[in-house]
């Protein structure tokens, strides 16, 4: 009978392994779907996983949708890291996009036309900060009132959406806009530098590559980022060293919800460049399963955010190609993030055969 | 009818998703296992069961394909978590994520379609006496039936041998396994109930109360079962209240904006997220009161001949 | 005819034979002791013979026919009984609720409560089946499942270490009820590694090291020096204990009055003691008395207590952080290794730094090298076996884990040291390497706190001893003029003195 044992130190192979024999199942599955569906699994994955890549304008809007994927994740892996289980990065997402736009329209309305290096990093900033103050809320309501993050961040998620669709359909509708709920286009000077001309890309995307050696630096290089680990890893450990749990608790939310927030900044000074209630197409979930299948490392998130933009990417190109329905992309994220935590349980523990029977369940 | 009456009639039938999620996890969670899973489970229930009664034109079938998906979702779940040993809070975090796309994937053909609304069951006899009549006993039989579980979850945990088990089991494992109970199938059915019954939660909303599907229909309601059990203590009879207090928030807000009152819509619909905010922050406030409460092994993993 | 014969047990895990070729007769009515140190095959060879796992090679005979034990419900129903060391009870439920669960369900829960009355009273055993388990002491605990192993009328009882969360006079109580059984029929296994218990209660020994027998003998007829040449392979190594003046008064911990955190804890009333540089005060009591209490204050992981309650060298500190406590001085080792002493999936560098702050540069930034060389240095000093400083933690055994966490502490020449069961699971070469080291560190100058539930190792090594019995402290007595009889006597709170005086 087959059956799981400890291993006597953690695999090696399978750390690697895992996320690619993950990638590999899910795509075996696309392709039966794509066949119970009655279309070609061959060509289906190919526009899926290949086509992205095809050319320069498509590779371009990868790089372009794996930037606010990279860096929310960024900030979740510190969490995750500490243990802090922050849910809420889609909340945090649309309060950047709220700080960061609501700045952009108030200049954009009054006139005030700022030198890029300045009127930019404002308009960041106000994201970063917007991100900050929601991650900040779930801090304080765990320090004071042990009230669980998970749950208050998501909470707050909902109350995001509601209230961007508050300010749109509400005092930051366009007068000009035909009464549709969206606001008015940030003035050029409040847009991001392109990286790539005729593309979308913009400097985020270099930001985030910068950004992920410094979140690399910090957990492993500094005393902070490993006090931070010894607490999500072992907290009696934590305790015994002096290492204060509610200064990891403070440090993790209000760094992701900068994160957060500074991505939904960069995306409203960006490719969108307006506030719209379409800001999010759950980026802030998406990114979760970046950070897992990235194993929590920034090196992985790059990695991670790439393949999963590329995902994105090629589930809308199959909308448009095959008729296939958009939320296929969507069913094979969380089916990866599913199937790499089973790979993953083979990195602390293998299949054995034993002759026993009977062993009590 | 009476205008309270009315307001508690709407409170019990809207609570009435939050009391079947919360009584599923309970379950659950008086085993031990932790399920975040819950809101994924409801959505692909919910679609499930909203195709089912389309195409068959029985209701009953809906809440049985619901069931049955939302168990066959746990059963997932629980293979990972019981099995693999797999972390409980991702996974179950997965799960929801999974649902999530899954079921508007399943329901792309369906969006938008709905059913004509559902007929009330007036109880012979009492549904005749004045304001508790209308109250109490005019109400979709699942609002019965959601009651009817509550009471015989509570004999179930409370009055039977294999209840009692199940609540020392969600304490501590190990006694249980050294005793020679098989502690991961009893889990694993645990698990199982408690996603059927988020599957019954989740197909109310598309067959009963909304009825229709639109993606992401449940609108949180998974998480806010959630917070509900520990608000309840994790017991039955409290899920209830609880739930029925809930219902009365999701009342309040329709009245206000019935009335017109000049609040923008949008803050409205945000009620019930920031009344779950309040209600957890009340709760959580002693970590004593969780703790002697809470079933202690829950959210650890269980390993045999460790 | 035996009432249980193993023949050539075997079992293989992933790292290590825990079983090999053993052989084990048991006859009806004898009281068998299994013998053998931390890691020497015990607990497989019982959870074989009980039914939680499956042996790779043998046969085990019941009462003269081959058996195959599946499960721990089929050595129920053979008649095997066993009382376990730990994890068996439901700390929430009552006394007659666990033994109810652990029935077949045949008998209605007043039934099972009465019967639990009648077979407490047979032997003489003092229980109470409707109190809640997690009010117990951990002595009455353990009657509670003697009792529960009784209500099966088995025809083997095993019991795993019994006697480590008694007092002596416990003890003593019950070996009659053992030999009462005895006398009835009833074959006893009893595992231990107390030399002195199984001479005075066993009528046969066998002996384990490294997964083998070693012998089978009659411990009556054996010395301590015989037996534990078996057992270990050597005698015990003899420790030097200079007497020598104990210097000015480091540690004083006065008034400390502590409230319980955890529901199920112990409060902490008015403890006074005082530990001088150069001595080791060594801390006895059962288990669950306070003793975990008493060192999260000193460590500096519970901080509630009053800033004078605890004083080192005059300096109040009763509610500073642990950093704190170290920079000035006052290092503690805690109870537990994987997961409080260290972190398991982390390497015996990144572990130093813990409690070892040397390498954090300016700015907080981690200086790799030299924390890598302090690891590699803390391995020589105190010869652990491992694979080196990038090692897991977890990937250690128990005694090398233990040696590393000790020496982290002593290398960073404390002050003070506060260290709690210093040698718990610990193989005897590594248990004498730390009592050692201890030794050495006190002739050094340090004042020495150490909290153990080994009587025999606070006899070893300390200057003074004083006792924690439900959160108070008996007077201290030096360890010369100390005998067993006294301490187990204060074990169970029985002091006339006031607290902290001197006896």
């Amino acid at each position: 009978m087959l059956m799981l044992e400890p291993r006597p130190a953690p695999s090696r192979v399978m750390t690697l392994a895992s996320p690619l024999i993950a990638l590999l199942l899910t795509a075996l599955v696309a392709a039966l779907l794509l066949a119970a569906l009655g279309k070609d699994p061959l060509e289906g994955l190919r526009v899926i996983f290949a086509e992205p890549l095809s050319n320069r304008r498509q590779v371009s809007e990868v790089l372009l949708k794996a930037t606010p994927l990279i860096v929310i994740a960024l900030g979740l892996a510190v969490c995750y890291r500490a243990n802090v289980w922050n849910i809420g990065a889609e909340g945090q997402f649309l309060l950047g996009c709220v700080g960061g736009g609501g700045v952009a329209l108030w200049l954009t309305t009054q006139g005030i036309v700022l030198p890029k290096v300045l009127g930019l990093p404002l308009v960041l900033a106000a994201g970063m900060l917007g991100g900050m103050l929601w991650a900040g809320a779930v801090a304080l309501l765990r320090d004071r009132y042990n009230a669980n993050e998970i749950l208050v961040s998501l909470m707050l998620v909902y109350v995001a959406q509601q209230s961007v669709n508050a300010l749109v359909f509400g005092p930051w509708k366009d007068p000009q806009g035909f009464n549709m709920p969206q606001s008015a286009m940030f003035h050029a000077s409040l847009h991001l530098p392109p990286l790539l001309e005729r593309t979308r890309l913009h400097v985020g995307f270099v930001a985030a590559l910068v950004l992920a050696a410094a979140v690399a630096l910090f957990l492993f290089r500094s005393f902070r980022g490993f006090q931070l680990q010894v607490g999500g890893l072992a907290p009696a450990a934590a305790r015994y060293a002096g290492f204060s749990s509610r200064s990891a608790l403070w440090t993790s939310l209000l760094l992701s919800g900068a994160l957060a927030g500074l991505a939904g900044a960069m995306e409203v000074a960006g490719p969108i460049r307006q506030v719209t209630p379409y800001l999010s197409t759950g980026l802030g979930f998406t990114a979760i399963i970046v950070c897992f299948v990235g194993r929590l490392h920034p090196l992985g998130i790059v990695v991670a955010g790439v393949l999963l933009s590329l995902m994105l990417i090629g589930g809308e190109l199959a909308q448009s190609r095959l008729g296939l329905p958009n939320a296929m992309a969507s069913v094979l994220q969380g089916l990866l993030l599913l199937i790499l935590l089973a790979c993953d349980t083979f990195i602390d523990q293998r299949l054995r055969w034993r002759r026993a029977t009977g062993r009590a369940a | 009818m009476n205008e309270t009456a009315l307001l508690i009639n709407t409170a019990l039938a809207s609570g009435t998703t939050l009391a079947l999620a919360a009584l599923g996890l309970l379950v659950n969670e008086r085993a031990g296992v932790l399920n975040l899973g819950a809101e994924g489970m409801m959505l692909v229930a919910a679609v499930a069961g909203f195709a089912a009664a389309l195409t068959t034109g029985s209701d009953t079938l809906g809440f049985l394909a619901a069931a049955a998906a939302g168990a066959a979702l746990a059963a997932l779940f629980a293979g990972l978590v019981i099995f693999l040993n797999t972390n409980q809070y991702a996974t179950g975090l997965a799960l929801s994520l999974f649902g999530y796309g899954l079921s508007a994937f399943l329901g792309v053909s369906m969006v938008g379609k709905s059913l004509s609304p559902r007929q009330t069951y007036e109880v012979p006899g009492l549904s005749d006496l004045p304001f508790v009549g209308p109250a109490l006993f005019s109400h979709h039989p699942m609002v019965y039936v959601a009651i009817a579980l509550a009471v015989a979850i509570a004999w179930f945990l409370y009055r039977t041998r294999a209840g009692l088990l199940l609540r020392a089991m969600g304490e501590n494992p190990e006694p249980a396994h050294a005793l020679g109970y098989p502690v991961r199938l009893i889990r694993l059915g645990a698990v199982c109930v408690g996603g059927a019954l988020c599957g019954l939660a989740g197909a109310y909303v598309s067959l009963v109360t909304a009825p229709l599907w639109v993606e992401g229909l449940t609108a949180g309601r998974g998480w806010i079962a959630l917070a509900l059990t520990v608000f309840a203590t994790w017991r039955p009879a409290r899920v209830l209240l609880g739930a029925y207090l809930f219902g009365g928030v999701t009342v309040l807000q329709l009245s206000l904006q019935a009335q017109g009152v000049a609040i923008s819509s949008h803050l409205l619909t945000m009620l019930p997220y920031l009344a779950t905010i309040v209600v957890l922050v009340l709760i959580s406030r002693n970590p004593a009161f969780i703790r002697l409460n809470m079933p202690a092994s829950l959210g650890k993993p269980f390993r045999p001949g460790s | 005819m035996y009432r249980l014969e193993l023949i050539g047990i075997g079992k293989q895990y992933p790292a290590v034979k825990a079983n090999d070729g053993v052989h084990l007769r048991v006859r009806p009515g004898e009281i068998h002791a299994v013998l053998g140190e931390n890691g020497a095959g015990k607990s497989t060879l019982m959870k074989i013979i009980y039914g939680a796992v499956r042996p790779d090679e043998g046969e085990i005979r019941w009462n003269g026919r081959p058996v195959r034990i599946a499960s721990p419900a089929a050595a129920r129903r053979l008649g095997i009984g066993m009382v376990y060391q730990h994890f068996s009870l439901f700390d929430t439920l009552s006394a007659a609720e666990n033994v109810w669960l652990g029935l077949d369900g045949s008998l209605a829960l007043d039934a099972v409560t009465q019967r639990i009355r009648d077979v407490a009273h047979t032997y003489g055993l003092d229980v109470d089946p409707l109190r809640p388990v997690h009010s117990l002491s951990v002595g009455e605990r353990q009657r509670v499942e003697i009792v529960r192993a009784l209500l099966t009328d088995p025809q083997l009882l095993i019991l795993d270490e019994p006697t480590s969360v008694l007092t002596p006079q416990a003890v003593d109580k019950l070996f009659v009820t053992l030999r009462r059984l005895a006398d009835q029929g009833t074959s006893i296994l009893y595992i231990s590694h107390k030399l002195d218990e199984i001479r005075a209660l066993c009528h046969h020994c066998t002996v384990l090291r490294g997964g083998k027998v070693t012998g089978e003998v009659d411990p009556t007829r054996e010395s301590n020096a015989s037996l534990s040449r078996m057992m270990i392979g050597t005698e015990p190594p003899a420790l030097q204990r200079r007497a020598q003046e104990a210097g000015p008064v480091v540690l004083a911990v006065d008034g400390l009055n502590l409230a319980r955190q955890d529901p199920f804890g112990v409060d902490l009333h008015d403890i006074r003691l005082e530990v001088r540089a150069g001595e080791i005060l060594g801390v006895a009591g059962v288990s669950g008395n306070g003793q975990q209490e008493l060192l999260a204050a000193l460590s500096g992981e519970d901080r509630r207590a009053s800033p004078a309650a605890i004083r080192l060298s005059g300096r109040p500190i009763g509610d500073r952080a642990p950093r704190l406590r170290r920079r000035l001085g006052l290092h503690s080792v805690p109870e537990e290794r994987l997961g409080r002493g260290a972190v398991p999936t982390m390497s015996l560098a990144q572990n130093t730094l813990l409690t070892r702050t040397e390498s954090v540069g300016r700015g907080g930034w981690l200086r790799v090298a030299s924390v890598r060389a302090l690891a590699r240095r803390l391995i020589e000093r105190f010869q652990v076996k491992a694979a080196g400083p990038d090692a897991a933690a977890a990937s250690l055994s128990g005694g090398n884990l233990q040696k590393f966490i000790v020496g982290r502490a002593i290398d960073a020449k404390p002050a003070c040291l506060v260290v709690a069961q210093p040698t718990w699971g610990v193989d005897v070469g590594a248990a004498a390497l730390i009592r050692g080291e201890l030794l050495a560190l006190r002739d050094a100058g340090c004042a020495i706190l150490v909290v153990s539930e080994e009587l025999d190792e606070l006899f070893e090594i300390s200057d003074r001893l004083v006792v924690v019995a439900r959160g108070r402290l008996s007077p201290t007595v030096p360890a010369a003029e100390a005998t067993v009889e006294r301490i187990g006597s204060w074990m169970s709170g029985l002091w006339s003195t006031p607290a902290g005086a001197e006896a």
